[in-house]
């Protein structure tokens, strides 16, 4: 496809367009457009206001200044269907699917093909489902319901529902977040597709290198403000983190040298049937400990079982050489343990909830007034120990009182960690801690935990980033299918050495 | 990128490429044949004990007696199935039975006028519900609730403790309730006639769809473009003028009515409507399973009369079938996302085997085998 001519007028752009929530102001002077044939990168920090382009965009949310401009058309989107109608289809950072009704119906839904009497199509609709799976390359059943197909095929459910539409702009708010490099790999072809097919395509990832591969032209913003519009080749990917950062980033992976300690956690030959067998590892004091491996090959498993979420059929968990019992969060809390889940917005957090309640969640019985004998919480103590530890952590807020639910990803995480170090613990498991986060913050979510090790924590780490786990553990265990297959010094870390671990491929690094 | 279409159905590993939906369109309609399999079960039982149990005037009246309880049910469903609840329902009947049972017996109404002022004010009772719910974002909890008092008040208040007579009631209003076409009696055609043109509804029609949809998922039914006002709003017009027929039905069927004729009938139509295998979370669930629900608990009130068993029972009953239904609920859908999950992760192993590109990774045969490993290793049992 030739580069878009400029003589004709973008398929969807947003001009100088102004966006406030309350005091928050999410956008302020933003101009975006989307040519067809284009793929076009937005990027930004966690709270740029990239989630606000997309939702004014997809008739979400009106702009209090500006315009949203179809084919050089000023147009006002009252509502996602207006949008629609003018064929911009939206997927979302997390799906929006149905998971009562069926795949075909989620895609056609509004919009099924009718028979007699204004009756739903039922055959076609089932018969056009396949053929947009076989278009797409995916081997999904169209009556099978939404409900347990896992997040990639969700995706391709929402990427068939923005084809069926013959969507002229598709917008992708994080797509590839939680898909391993095989099903991006197959995202990115169909966005390729599109794009020889004329669709104009917004694509936000927190990936640069995804940026680097897909698109064609980016455009940055900070702090809810226009900085520019590049075309991809000309920036590298330093100057792309400068442009979201809005200054030079400090080292990615501020890793200190220490000097491991005595042990902290012991883990001897934990088994949970169907989920993972005969795991064995110790951290020490000081040290970060990555757990990697695939998708799927136990890990979070075994956080779950350590800290007592899950029970375990056999083995032993030993916090500073006290033994804990199977099944017990509490026990494992009172012993020192804390664990940041994966999930933040399920797990990690309750939503509705104040930035100073979340943070005293783990701490209710030394909150008490009467220096922790009272049947009291003493909110002025829960306040003062949030206040301290939103400002040890950087946490960007108005208020304390205000809901974690409106604070972008990363100062979410942020909450969370501070939740679980008021705990004061000797061990914290933390669970693909950057996932979502923007640059910016992942490099401050990085020098915390080096940090923290340096005052002789001990931290498991597990994640998927594997620039992360090379960058940020003294030590590399990695896990298949449900088993240790290797321990890799950080010395001897590399990609190709844990990948070829995480594939059951190993022989390099001893097998623990 | 036009590859692919391998069949997934391979030897030796998996199921069907449709053993998903299959599954839970078996459990689904496990529902409503459980529900079938325990009225065969409780009528025959009792017609072993008894044998005047099965003679005509006793399925007659358990007929009719369901048929009120089921267009309750059918209009239930529909609000249950968009996340929300109409308690007020009972009240409803309760006032529509007695306004257009004084309005009849006021001169030789006809009986089509008499229903069609029911319908009215029950549509008005469900506008006043939809709009707090729907527009006022209220929870219908609350709503429902506040409904109920605000209706059954407004009853007693035009009843001041009068009470309306058969003897009083023009004939046609009567054989409403107690005459048959071809044998069988008007009621239970009224309802089943109601009941199959709200499943059809709602089964093959766009906007019938979308009510499914809003309580599937709320967000994304506002993010698809659907108007959850608008059916939410329907919903409860539909479940107001349903319990305004009833309440002219109730009328007709017994003819002597007080102020609190239906006092209590709101979570009797809930149980119906769950036991029915409505999910209570919205999303999920027939009319049909609601009306057979409806019919079952009446059954097994009468079961019990005829069994001799101490009426106290029945409640006791119907809340013992009411917690069976929501566990069993419960355990099916574990089961069954479960189920669905290993299933996705079996097809995403053949998709993998069957149309990686040249390149795709190496990661691609070990994940397949990861899953299958993992499938094997999975205990048995666990998943049947």
């Amino acid at each position: 496809m030739s580069a878009p001519g400029r003589s004709t007028p973008p398929t969807l752009a947003l001009v100088n367009v102004s966006k406030s929530f309350g005091a928050v102001r999410a956008l302020q002077g933003v101009t975006l457009e989307l040519h067809a044939g284009e793929v076009h990168a937005l990027a930004g920090e966690n709270g740029a206001g990239k989630s606000t382009v997309v939702k004014t965009f997809a008739g979400v949310h009106r702009p209090d200044a500006g315009e949203v401009r179809v084919d050089g058309e000023p147009v006002a989107f009252n509502g996602p269907a207006d949008a629609q109608a003018a064929g911009v289809a939206v997927i979302y950072q997390e799906p929006t699917l149905f998971p009562d009704l069926s795949v075909a119906e989620n895609i056609f839904m509004g919009r099924q093909p009718r028979a007699g009497l204004g009756r739903i199509d039922r055959r076609t609709v089932h018969a056009e489902t396949a053929k947009l799976f076989r278009r797409l390359g995916v081997a999904l059943d169209p009556q099978q319901p939404a409900r347990g197909l896992s997040i990639a095929d969700q995706q391709v459910v929402e990427i068939a529902k923005a084809i069926s539409r013959d969507a002229r702009v598709l917008i992708m708010d994080e797509p590839t977040a939680a898909l391993t490099g095989q099903e991006v790999e197959r995202l990115f072809n169909v966005t390729r597709t599109l794009r020889e097919q004329g669709c104009a395509i917004l694509f936000i990832s927190h990936r640069l290198e995804e940026i680097f591969e897909i698109c064609q032209r980016v455009t940055t913003l900070r702090d809810g403000t226009y900085v520019g519009t590049d075309k991809v080749e000309d920036l590298t990917a330093d100057d792309l983190v400068r442009r979201m950062v809005g200054r030079d980033l400090d080292a990615l992976y501020p890793k200190q040298d220490v000097t491991p300690g005595e042990v902290a956690l012991k883990v001897g030959r934990l088994t949970r049937e169907g989920a993972f067998t005969d795991i064995s590892f110790e951290v020490r004091r000081g040290e970060i400990v990555a757990l990697a491996g695939l998708v799927g090959a136990g890990r979070s498993e075994v956080a779950r079982a350590i800290f007592g979420v899950d029970r375990w059929d056999a083995g032993s968990v030993e916090v500073a050489g006290k033994k804990l019992p199977a099944g017990s969060p509490t026990a494992a809390m009172s012993a020192g343990l804390a664990l940041v889940p994966e999930d933040r917005r399920q797990q990690g957090l309750v939503m509705d909830m104040s930035i100073e309640r979340n943070m005293g969640l783990t701490q209710l019985r030394s909150l008490r007034k009467e220096t922790g004998r009272g049947p009291l919480i003493s909110r002025k103590v829960e306040r003062n120990r949030a206040a301290d530890w939103a400002l040890r952590l950087q946490l960007k807020y108005a208020r304390l009182t205000d809901t974690v639910g409106v604070l972008s990803g990363g100062n979410q995480q942020k909450v969370v960690l501070a939740k679980w170090l008021a705990t004061e613990p000797t061990v914290l498991i933390v669970d693909e801690p950057t996932r979502g986060i923007d640059v910016g913050t992942k490099a401050e979510v990085h020098r915390l935990l080096s940090e923290l090790a340096a005052q002789d924590l001990a931290v498991l780490m597990i994640s998927s980033d594997l620039p992360e786990v090379i960058g940020m553990a003294d030590r590399v265990l990695v896990m298949h299918e449900g088993r240790l297959t290797a321990e890799i010094d950080r010395a001897d870390a590399t990609e190709e050495s844990v990948m070829a671990a995480a594939t059951g491929r190993a022989g390099t690094g001893k097998a623990a | 990128m036009t590859v692919l279409t391998q069949s997934p159905a391979r030897p030796g590993s998996g199921g069907p490429p449709g053993g998903g939906r299959r599954l839970v369109e078996l459990v689904l309609r496990a529902r409503e044949l459980s529900i079938l399999g325990a009225l065969v079960v409780l009528v025959v039982g009792t017609e072993l004990a008894n044998h005047r149990f099965l003679s005509g005037q006793g399925v007659k009246d358990i007929f009719l007696n369901a048929s009120i309880l089921a267009l309750l049910a059918v209009g239930q469903s529909m609000v249950v199935v968009t996340r929300n609840i109409d308690l007020s329902v009972g009240s409803v009947v309760g006032l529509v039975a007695f306004t257009t049972g004084k309005f009849a017996s006021g001169g030789d109404r006809n009986v089509v006028l008499v229903v069609l002022l029911g319908i009215v004010i029950g549509l008005a009772c469900g506008l006043v519900n939809g709009l707090l719910v729907s527009f006022c974002k209220v929870p219908a909890l609350v709503v429902t609730l506040g409904t109920l008092y605000v209706i059954q008040g407004l009853d007693y208040k035009i009843a001041h403790g009068e009470q309306i007579g058969a003897a009083d009631l023009p004939s046609s209003v009567l054989s409403l309730g107690n005459d048959s076409v071809l044998g069988v009696p008007y009621l239970p055609v009224i309802t089943v006639v109601v009941m199959l043109m709200m499943g059809y509804y709602l089964r093959s029609y766009s906007s019938g769809r979308e009510f499914y949809a809003i309580g599937s998922s709320p967000e994304a039914a506002r993010l698809a473009g659907i108007s959850l006002r608008r059916r939410v709003l329907t919903a409860y017009l539909v479940s107001g003028g349903l319990a305004g027929l009833a309440g002219v039905l109730w009328l007709a069927r017994f003819g002597t009515v007080v102020a609190d004729a239906a006092h209590g009938w709101e979570l009797k139509v809930v149980s119906a409507v769950v036991v029915g295998g409505v999910a209570i979370t919205g999303g999920v669930g027939t009319v049909y399973g609601a009306a057979l629900g409806a019919l079952l608990l009446t059954t097994i009130g009468s079961v019990l009369v005829v069994l001799k068993v101490n009426s106290f029972w029945q409640d006791a009953i119907t809340g013992v079938l009411l917690l069976l239904a929501i566990s069993v609920d419960r355990l099916l859908a574990l089961r069954v996302t479960k189920a669905l999950k290993q299933r996705s992760l079996e097809s995403g192993v053949h998709r993998d085997d069957g149309s990686a590109p040249p390149g795709a990774g190496p990661a691609a045969g070990s994940a397949a085998a990861t899953a299958k490993a993992t499938k094997d290793e999975a205990p048995k049992g666990k998943v049947s």
